[in-house]
């Protein structure tokens, strides 16, 4: 068995910035715990020797040349915008600095 | 650690951000470019719209490994990772960066006094946006809202980590002056502190001598050498201070408050945060060939350290108090004012004075033509200007850019033609016949009085030395007997 | 029904027109979407100014592509200009990206017209298309099923015949497994064959854009439109596609396949059968066909919904309430962040953003994330071993043909089963194919499916064709 608990759950929750009751937290935590179950016979196995494979075929980044290309116009950057305040984005007050 | 020991070993690991010098950001070609209107320099990548993907930029790897080559890093194979967090300014709300396989490591930065610092890393990252807090005080807490700009994001930063070697604040301070020195001269920063193209991160602990590493605190976002030195000094302070009183340092990470003066706390949490670090799976491993690094290491320009020598090199005694003079040349990029006169002849001396001092005070200073300097050097070394003549001359030059003997003339130094002055040193002499008997009879204090004449009657323009040995070849002349026309002059 | 290849021919020729095809496409939309909801936005103005455009090139001489005129179908996972983007999710409700995806304007450069929108599960993230943040899609066979997922609205837009061509995004199956269930040809191409720039990002490391299509041929074409290098996304193969449309009756003579054990251990009896029956065709047309068993396979499921949700979490926090989209206002931004994806985002989005904030999370990131990536070099290995000595493998898409509506939403770990085929061809990012084959006793088409090295798909699309002629 996983050892998947609610408390794990809420604490990637607000990790993920969702709140969930607690009737979904219940139902979040047990349908996960099967999902983490089941990945037990990959987190069990004996792996040590295998390299991980992050991209599936390992080519060299390719580079872009430092040219500019156009930008897109700010009125349409804007117009899709939830609020707006001296052509910057606005939102609702930031409590703390980026951790 | 013993209770009541006073631990008096500061530690400081730096953790310093430059904003690359390209023309373009780091995955998208957005003008990488300060000041703009807000939101005009952003495309789908850098404002991550779903569906946009990041691309590499080739000038940003080549200035990450020009910084990796000039601080003696490894400048190795390297891959991308993703630091998850949420905040407004993170198009994304992920950061593109390196973590464990980063561009450059294992480097080292010597001070002028000497102390090496080992840098531990150096890697490429993408920056975030800006926001301003609106309400009440302008300052974060007490806002209701912030704006935000997006121009910033996406620019390409290089985070360059040192090692916990520095002992003072004076030394993190020393530390930063030549690191900015030394991308600067990379090319890869413009250094511009003010305009936030280098920011800084300070990791302060104190311990007992040779005893074991005490707990950091982190003070974030320090963004001149001052308040690095005084928040340094604050920081080890304060924790110096708590330990002796038998208290414990928290880990966390402060805030240096300029108005206050002191450190405070960001965030109260002990943990740190858990950034999530996973491969970027939208870029491929980056793996820049031996003959790009090569080339790389082999256009470096010369380090500053390296510049301050080859200027030490030229003046006669190098243990001179021109040692702070040197620093300040080549940290306003100045040498080749000292090189283009010394390579005329002038006075290493002189050129290094001059070139510190006066020249260093002119607004764009640099853009004046060396060689134009140099003539005007030239000519007081001669000293055919005087040195508060040269440097009237000089402030000219910078405001017109002509020749400097041109700029002489135009304001009457231009020296007086020879038999000019012959003529008027003969016609002197008949006038103060008194004063010339007790100059050959050996008087030298009456040489400055003639000069003093030779001065008045040409306002200045004459050259003293000029003067006085044209005195002292007619005193000759006069003992060598061409007697009758001194028999004439000789009063009776 | 007239196929792309017959109707782009037939505009160019100036047989017919792309603005009579177009409006064909239309009635057929209006009049099957209404019990199907395939689609999520139809823009008939756009589409018919479009068909225009490349009646109006016929008119001038010039050539309108190898698509001239062909109505398609887009999932609305792929950024467009002038029609919304939702990827299915409440919180992109209405929102209108200020660029297309690479694919899209390639499919306009060759003279298609898009038409619409179509469902999928939010973020494309499910098997049935009942996941979407705008109710289900249904299957045109029956539509007290489900299509599959996530590409059903396109997979059902093809299957019911109102458009030829549909786009959709493979990530663990999403285009072969609505192919199959829906009776229609699914490719998931080579990963980085096809541009991902501008598809919205499920899991980036296996997302591929792929095309549906009634025929083989018709895919290959589509594929052949799509694919190739793009500047604007880092993953994008930098050789050059290989030709698909001239493979295409190169037949399998002398092909080695391989009938995958693993790939049909577990499957319906109906649809065993039809993967014997495949295999019997591809005998008849001169291949050979061994039983090969890479158990490797059997991990796959969990390697996938590890890495798969894993990428999913980050790729989708930059749905905070900021920039673009739903908004639901707070007193801060944390809270406000909160708010708007906890009612933007619907029950399986959070399943597997939490998933996989779990499996990155410090602690935990060796155990499940790290050792899902070595776990997908198992399985790159274990099928570059079998292609040491077959051509192509054969195996079922799917465990069953389509489920009911609601049969399977209760448990997502059942949902997720049904994936147990197609995933491993992601993890390895080589190429894949569902191809109509026959039908189950309940009559609902049931899809084999072809898989190939990476840039295999020629010898894929060959052997597809022969099973298309054998069904």
């Amino acid at each position: 068995m996983s050892a998947l608990t609610r408390a794990d759950v809420a604490h990637v929750a607000a990790l993920a910035r969702l709140a969930l009751s607690d009737e979904e937290l219940d139902r979040y935590t047990g349908q996960l715990a099967v999902v983490l179950d089941h990945a037990q016979d990959v987190a069990a196995l004996d792996l040590e020797g295998t390299p991980p494979t992050a991209h599936p075929f390992a080519e060299h980044t390719v580079l872009r040349e430092d040219v500019e290309a156009p930008c897109l116009d700010r009125d349409v950057v804007l117009a899709q915008a939830p609020a707006v305040e001296d052509d910057r984005f606005c939102v609702p007050r930031i409590i703390g600095e980026a951790p | 650690m013993t209770t009541g020991a006073h631990p008096d070993e500061t530690v400081v690991g730096l953790e310093v951000h430059t904003e690359l010098r390209t023309v373009t950001k780091l995955f998208c070609g957005c003008p990488n470019r300060f000041g703009d209107a807000p939101n005009t320099n952003v495309c789908p990548v850098c404002l991550g719209l779903p569906g946009s993907l990041p691309v590499l930029n080739r000038q940003a790897v080549e200035l990450a490994m020009a910084i990796g080559a000039a601080l003696g890093c490894e400048v190795r194979p390297s891959s991308f990772h993703r630091k998850n967090y949420f905040y407004p300014d993170m198009p994304k709300d992920y950061q593109i960066s390196q973590y464990d396989e980063p561009i450059n490591v294992n480097g080292r930065l010597a001070l002028p006094d000497g102390t090496v610092v080992g840098i531990e890393r150096a890697h490429l990252e993408e920056d975030t946006g800006k926001s301003t807090h609106v309400g009440s005080s302008g300052r974060i807490h007490g806002a209701d809202r912030s704006l935000v700009d997006y121009n910033r994001a996406g620019v390409p930063l290089v985070e360059i980590v040192s090692a916990p070697d520095l002992r003072s604040a004076a030394g993190a301070r020393a530390y930063v002056a030549e690191l900015r020195g030394i991308l600067v001269a990379t090319g890869a920063s413009d250094g511009r502190m003010e305009e936030g193209s280098l920011r800084i991160d300070a990791n302060v602990s104190v311990r007992a001598a040779g005893g074991p590493l005490g707990t950091r605190c982190e003070i974030k976002n320090l963004n001149s050498l001052r308040s690095l030195q005084r928040a340094v000094e604050f920081e080890a302070e304060r924790q110096s201070q708590l330990l002796a009183e038998g208290g414990t340092v928290v880990q966390e990470t402060r805030h240096w408050d300029e108005n206050a003066g002191s450190t405070v706390t960001m965030r109260s949490k002990e943990e740190a945060y858990d950034y999530r670090y996973f491969p970027e799976p939208d870029l491929l491993p980056l793996a820049p060939d031996d003959a790009w690094r090569d080339r790389v290491a082999a256009a470096l320009p010369p380090m500053p350290a390296a510049r301050r020598a080859a200027l030490l090199a030229l003046l006669d005694d190098p243990a001179t108090s021109q040692g702070d003079q040197v620093a300040s040349v080549v940290d306003l990029d100045l040498d080749r004012f000292v090189t283009t006169a010394t390579s005329r002849g002038v006075p290493a001396s002189l050129a290094v004075a001059r070139v510190a001092n006066e020249l260093a005070a002119i607004e764009g200073a640099g853009d004046l033509d060396a060689d134009n300097v140099a003539t005007l050097l030239e000519l007081e070394d001669r000293g055919e200007l005087s040195a508060t003549q040269a440097k009237a001359v000089l402030a000219d030059l910078a405001a017109t850019g002509e020749d400097p003997r041109e700029l002489a003339r135009r304001r009457g130094y231009e020296r007086l033609e020879v038999g000019a002055l012959d003529a008027l040193l003969d016609e002197l002499i008949a006038q103060h016949p008194s004063e010339w008997a007790r100059y050959v009879e050996g008087d030298e204090r009456l040489s400055q009085f003639f000069v003093g004449l030779v001065m008045r009657a040409t306002s200045g323009k004459a050259d003293g030395k000029a003067v006085v040995a044209g005195l002292a070849a007619r005193r000759s002349t006069w003992s060598e007997g061409l007697g009758d026309l001194g028999a004439q002059r000789r009063p009776d | 029904m007239t196929t792309a290849v017959e109707l782009a021919a037939e505009v160019r020729g100036g047989v017919t027109t792309a603005r009579s095809a177009t409006e064909a496409a239309l009635r057929a939309v209006a009049e099957q979407d209404g019990a199907v909801h395939a689609f999520l936005h139809v823009d008939a103005d756009g589409a018919l100014r479009a068909a225009d455009r490349v009646d109006a090139m016929v008119a001038d001489g010039r050539d309108p592509g190898p698509l001239a005129g062909v109505p398609v179908a887009l999932k609305d996972n792929l950024c467009t200009r002038d029609m919304p983007t939702t990827a299915a999710s409440r919180i992109l409700e209405g929102w209108t990206p200020p660029y297309a995806a690479t694919v899209v304007d390639r499919l306009v450069a060759a003279g298609a017209v898009p038409v619409g929108k179509t469902n999928l599960d939010e973020f494309a993230m499910g098997s049935s298309t009942e996941n979407s943040g705008y109710g289900p899609t249904r299957n045109p066979h029956d539509t007290t099923r489900v299509p599959g997922g996530s590409s059903g609205g396109s997979a059902a837009a093809v299957a019911a015949g109102m458009v030829p061509i549909g786009l959709g995004s493979d990530t663990g199956g999403s285009i072969r497994q609505p192919a199959a269930f829906c009776g229609v040809v699914g490719v998931k191409p080579t990963y980085g064959m096809v541009s991902r720039y501008g598809l919205i990002a499920f899991a980036s490391s296996l997302d591929q854009i792929g095309p549906l299509a009634s025929t083989v041929e018709d895919a290959a074409v589509c594929l052949e439109v799509i694919a190739g290098h793009d500047p604007m996304d880092s993953t994008s193969l930098r050789e050059a596609p290989p030709s698909v449309v001239a493979a295409v009756d190169d037949g399998v003579d002398g092909r080695r396949v391989g009938l995958v054990r693993e790939l049909v251990d577990g499957a319906d009896r109906d649809v065993v059968e039809a993967v014997e029956r495949a295999a019997a065709a591809l005998e008849a047309a001169g291949a050979t066909v061994v039983e090969r068993s890479v158990p490797e396979l059997r991990l796959g499921l969990s390697a996938y919904y590890l890495i798969a949700p894993s990428e999913a979490s980050s790729n989708l926090a930059r749905y905070d309430g900021v920039r673009y989209g739903l908004r639901v206002d707070a007193e801060d931004v944390t809270a406000m962040n909160v708010a708007t994806r906890t009612k933007g985002f619907g029950d399986e989005v959070k399943r597997r953003i939490m998933l996989g904030t779990y499996a990155l999370s410090a602690g935990y990131y060796d155990a499940y994330y790290g050792q899902a990536l070595r776990v997908r070099t198992l399985v790159a290995r274990a099928f570059a071993s079998a292609y040491a000595d077959l051509d192509v493998l054969l195996g079922a898409t799917t465990p069953t043909t389509a489920f009911a509506l609601g049969a399977k939403t209760a448990d997502p770990m059942a949902m997720y089963l049904s994936d147990v085929f197609t995933i491993p061809s992601n993890l390895s990012g080589e190429a894949a194919i569902a191809v109509p084959f026959g039908a189950g006793a309940d009559g609902l088409p049931i899809g084999v499916q072809l898989l190939g090295p990476a840039r295999a798909e020629p010898r894929l699309f060959a052997a597809a064709r022969v099973l298309e002629a054998a069904a």
